[in-house]
């Protein structure tokens, strides 16, 4: 087996930082990209990768492997960044983001990234292919879970509800979803541009099982994780509270690091900043 | 001649017999069922049959997710939704992640008649063939639309196929070969050729009888697979008679005769006629009515015909 699973909070809090110096160096190399998504996402997208999903990064094809969506496709850094921990490919890869010979295109691409399961970046559109999935191992009789990851902006899309119909109507139980709800989106706050409300009770009226956890809380994360697991017949949604920025304190709550890159003295700043809790990560 | 039948009821009943050959494959519908015909699929195989309600992005995002687990995943609605509502699930759920879902768009065209312009696709042909990796299928009978469903399920990747509502007449019998991408000359012909699809094939080749009554010789070609167009026999038909009538029922822009004008201008220069419909949306009437009302009967197509010949002669 190619990736370790990582067990405590500890490793994995010092693995979510790793994985977002290398969200900071791999936008800043690529002057393009989106940070502030990525950033907020990175707890859990780390606890999937390295705690909680069944996959063999060495086979990415694996037929038995847990599945992972990322909806919010612009928060492909988050993702490149977690595939390469986990061994789908080198990590110096990270740097290539973006340019015109890299396997890592600005969204995520299955054609092009081993361990991208799905090519995202329309929002809207990943928790139906995730409901497909998810279909398609009840079909198999197979115990394989789907994860997705959803931001709260993309909630406005109309598609989304419509799978959230889907998941409960098919009994979905072997579906998570996560809400990185972040609260902004690029024109301002989500309560400004299209206020949702109550997340987690829209999705409870649509009969799916809600858990609301601080999504920066890797214990929390972890234990939302096993309730999912442990709930029959619906799918359950994981409403994380996040912080966009998460970690690089200019970046944190501030929309205008949802897509703008980091210039070379703001990549130091911002590696400085993750670096000072405790030593170490990769070079 | 055989009795007429619906491409939609040949594509219900292939599917279903496909369906017991490979336990891979898998249908959705969006509320449609009864008349896209994938009902016959649902009562065969219940367990794999997904009823996505009327939600078409969500059916093709969903198509997409199965596809990517190893599903051979059919999709069915009217053709104006499949295309147009849920033309960026298909783009890029389907098509950029090229993955095997199989679009069967039924009601296609004019001929869903009554219905009138919300239900009328005159642009779906156009907007399928635009996307990468897309293969688009036209079948112009019942016969070649069992072909065609087997094909689409062999082939690796996305396929747009566009079935009609209304019966048409047969044009093959069983045991010829299928090809996707592949055009058959279905009367050989001299003057002038005309390249048609689905439910203008047959009135192509009825066309052709009647110009032979004039002295012009036209040869008929039916181009099943608008993407990969057969540009061999159309470059082919372009050298040899000199001049083409395109014949669909669709837009003049995007579709077969938009294609074939590609393929000539660039390679074969030749004159080019279309015969589709002309930049507008359709109106509610009897699928013949609203045929005649927008110039797609074999009378158009014996004057495009005309046309053709003497741009070639001028």
């Amino acid at each position: 087996m190619g990736r370790a699973v990582l067990k405590t909070p500890e490793e994995l809090a010092a693995r979510a930082r790793d994985i977002r110096k290398h969200v900071i160096k791999m936008v800043g190399a690529a002057s393009s990209g989106h940070p502030g998504g990525s950033l907020s996402a990175a707890d859990i997208v780390t606890v999937l990768y390295f705690n909680e999903m069944n996959i063999r990064p060495e086979d990415p094809g694996w037929p038995r492997r847990d599945r992972f969506v990322l909806s919010k496709g612009h928060a492909a850094p988050v993702l490149y960044a977690a595939l390469a921990e986990a061994g789908y490919f080198p990590v110096d890869d990270l740097l290539t983001l973006r340019r015109i010979d890299s396997h890592l295109q600005g969204h995520p691409s299955m054609r092009s990234t081993p361990g991208v399961e799905m090519s995202t970046g329309s929002l809207g559109q990943g928790l139906s292919a995730a409901c497909g999935m998810a279909i398609a191992a009840k079909l198999d009789g197979a115990s394989r879970r789907v994860y997705v990851m959803l931001g709260d902006g993309e909630l406005e899309e109309g598609q989304i509800w419509e799978a959230v119909m889907t998941a409960a109507h098919r009994k979905l139980d072997n579906l998570t979803a996560f809400v990185d709800s972040n609260r902004l989106q690029i024109d301002g706050t989500v309560a400004e541009v299209k206020s949702m409300g109550r997340i987690g009770e829209k999705f409870a009226a649509f009969g799916w099982h809600v858990i609301e956890i601080d999504g920066h809380d890797i214990p929390a994360i972890m234990a939302a994780l096993a309730e999912a697991r442990r709930t029959q017949g619906q799918p359950t949604v994981v409403v994380a509270h996040t912080v966009k920025g998460k970690g690089v304190s200019f970046m944190e709550n501030r929309v205008e690091w949802h897509g703008t890159a980091p210039k070379p003295d703001q990549v130091q700043a911002a590696l400085a900043e993750l670096d000072a809790p405790l030593k170490g990560g990769d070079a | 001649m055989a009795k007429m039948i619906a491409t939609r009821e040949a594509y219900g009943r292939a599917l279903a017999s496909l369906g017991d050959a490979n336990p891979n494959v898998v249908a959705l519908d969006a509320d449609l069922s009864a008349s896209t015909k994938t009902v016959e699929f649902a009562k065969r195989h219940p367990e794999r049959f997904i009823q996505m309600g009327i939600a078409e992005q969500d059916m093709i995002g969903t198509a997409a997710g199965l596809a990517a687990s190893g599903k051979i995943a059919f999709a069915s609605t009217f053709a104006v939704f499949a295309s147009g509502r849920a033309f960026d699930q298909v783009r890029n759920a389907v098509c950029y992640s090229r993955l095997n879902v199989k679009i069967c768009a039924t009601h296609a065209g004019l001929t869903v008649g009554e219905d009138g312009a919300s239900h009328q696709s005159v642009e779906d042909m156009a907007l399928m063939r635009a996307i990468p990796n897309m293969t688009v299928i036209v079948p112009s009978d019942a016969v070649q639309t069992a072909w065609a469903v087997n094909a689409a399920a062999a082939l690796d990747g996305p396929v747009y196929m566009r079935l009609g509502r209304a019966p048409v007449p047969a044009i093959y019998e069983e045991g010829r070969k299928f090809a996707i991408g592949k055009a058959e000359t279905l009367r050989a012909g001299e003057d002038v050729a005309i390249v048609a699809c689905g439910i203008m094939v047959s009135r192509a080749m009825a066309a052709a009888e009647a110009l032979a009554e004039e002295g012009v010789s036209a040869r008929v070609l039916d181009m099943p697979t608008i993407k990969p167009l057969d540009r061999d026999a159309v470059l082919c038909a372009a050298a040899e008679t000199g001049a083409i009538v395109t014949a669909e029922e669709h837009s003049i822009i995007g579709g077969l005769g938009g294609a074939v004008c590609e393929a000539v201008c660039e390679s074969c220069p030749a004159p080019v006629v279309r015969v589709g419909v002309r930049d507008q949306f359709g109106k509610s009437g009897k699928p013949d009515e609203v045929l005649a009302a927008y110039g797609l009967t074999v009378a158009d197509i014996v004057s495009a015909g005309r046309r053709a010949v003497s741009m070639k002669n001028a």
